[in-house]
């Protein structure tokens, strides 16, 4: 109760504490979760996705400063991967935000995936959870440098940005399935280069071929040119927060909004559900050395991996766990 | 299943951007299992503590080759102290000539690595040295 009220009055670091322990799966952490719960959903979340080295930090650091000059405050999640092999991560989104690191009005904080496969980490949707009962206005959500189909981001923004940069490959790769299709405004970046026209052919191709229906949503494709050549990435900038406001609009007014967001609390009470049954079933096979023995009948053929689970879904309806 | 894992920053104060050496260690730490946040080049003490905090890690590492670091390292501690956060260790790296050791030691900050420390010796001392909060 204690570290809830001290979150709802902006506590930086009780809030990053927090974020900690929920990505350490500490057990209290979840108890603080439910405090703050009714507090949230005020804040405008926006997704930044796309490949790595397309410019997504240096974007959000823009959209920081965009929402700075409005008077709001702003929460940052960003997201960068996790070695498979030892565990460790590099975090190094906020090299290019650290001009704000000293505005109160500014919380950063980096996430490493841990494992998720969504471009995102399992801690994202609570770390937006608590940002957003801290009272930051808007939260900027930064996916890991994306492929072609981590597409969890649309379970937490309002409004998905997806970055690309020109000489990427061919016509096929706009239309294919995954994160093409997540786009609520399109930003071709280091526009300057070459290959930008044909790249904003494409794309536009692409959407011809979507079934728009009057009044439906066109994601708009924002030319954003050279961060270091101040005067054009600024214009690009302005462009793409009109389209941001835009978009927003177009939800609230269409109602759309609702639909987001109830998708995004579908998604978190499926995560909820998910780990409330099956971490204490793995807790059980895991400190019995059940399930290595499971493995072992595996490699040996013995069995299955559906009959196991099977096996196991029978004892745990029993009551077995 | 609870697990704690290190973080540390990485961070270069001052107006040194010979930035080879915190860019490896970074990876070393990565290769230890840490999440290494790093924050480049060109750093204010102030920049450093805030961003410490808001990452909630558990060490900071200073690297620094131009000679500031008699005033640049004791600043980040001291700010860190203001804001609460005494229990971030802090560690210093670089061109840090003998005679400076105390002067470090007595503003708060634990270790000193220089030329020639070894990535695994560096390692080892935080293993043993730096516990998650």
């Amino acid at each position: 109760m204690e570290k809830a009220k001290k979150i709802k009055a902006g506590d930086i670091r009780e809030a990053s504490r927090l974020i900690r322990n929920l990505e350490d799966s500490i057990p209290e952490a979840k108890s603080t979760i439910k405090h703050i719960f009714h507090f949230t959903g005020h804040a405008q979340v926006i997704g930044i996705t796309g490949s790595p080295g397309a410019g997504k930090s240096t974007l959000v650091d823009g959209l920081i400063e965009w929402s700075r000059k409005k008077g709001k405050t702003v929460g940052v999640l960003a997201v960068d991967p996790t070695s498979p092999f030892t565990g460790g991560a590099i975090l190094g989104d906020r090299i290019r935000m650290q001009r704000h690191a000293e505005d109160p009005g500014v919380f950063v904080r980096s996430l490493a995936t841990r494992g998720s496969l969504g471009g995102l980490s399992k801690a994202v949707g609570d770390a937006i959870h608590i940002m957003d009962a801290m009272g930051k206005d808007i939260i900027l959500v930064e996916t890991v440098g994306t492929g072609q189909q981590e597409v969890e981001i649309i379970n937490h923004a309002h409004t998905v940005l997806v970055v690309l940069v020109p000489g990427m490959g061919d016509e096929i790769q706009a239309i294919k399935a995954g994160i093409m299709e997540i786009a609520d405004i399109f930003v071709i970046n280091k526009a300057d280069r070459e290959g930008t026209g044909k790249l904003q052919r494409e794309l536009m191709a692409m959407l011809d071929m979507s079934p728009i229906k009057p009044g439906d949503w066109r994601p708009p494709i924002i030319k954003i040119g050279n961060a270091f050549e101040p005067t054009e990435f600024e214009k690009g900038l302005d462009e793409l927060t009109t389209k941001v406001l835009e978009h927003h609009e177009h939800l609230v007014k269409s109602n759309l909004i609702g639909d987001r967001i109830r998708r995004k609390t579908a998604h978190e009470l499926n995560e909820a559900l998910r780990s409330a049954i099956l971490e204490p079933v793995m807790k059980v096979l895991v400190s019995t050395g059940e399930l290595d023995r499971m493995i072992d009948r595996l490699l040996k053929k013995e069995t299955d991996p559906y009959s196991i689970a099977e096996e196991v879904q029978k004892r745990y309806l029993h009551g077995c766990f | 299943m609870a697990q704690r894992k290190l973080r540390v920053m990485v961070a270069k104060p001052g107006l040194d951007g010979h930035d080879r050496g915190a860019r490896v260690l970074s990876r070393c730490f990565r290769d230890a299992g840490y999440e290494v946040i790093y924050t480049g080049c060109h750093q204010t003490p102030e920049q450093i503590a805030a961003a410490a905090i808001q990452e909630d890690v558990d060490m900071v590492g200073l690297s620094c080759l131009s000679g500031a670091h008699r005033y640049l390292f004791p600043a980040v501690k001291k700010l860190l102290v203001e804001k609460g956060a005494d229990d971030i260790v802090v560690v210093g790296g670089g061109i840090i000539p003998d005679q400076d050791f105390q002067l470090l030691y007595d503003a708060g900050i634990k270790a000193i690595f220089t030329p020639g420390a070894t990535l695994e010796s560096i390692v080892e001392w935080i293993n043993n040295n730096v516990k998650p909060r």
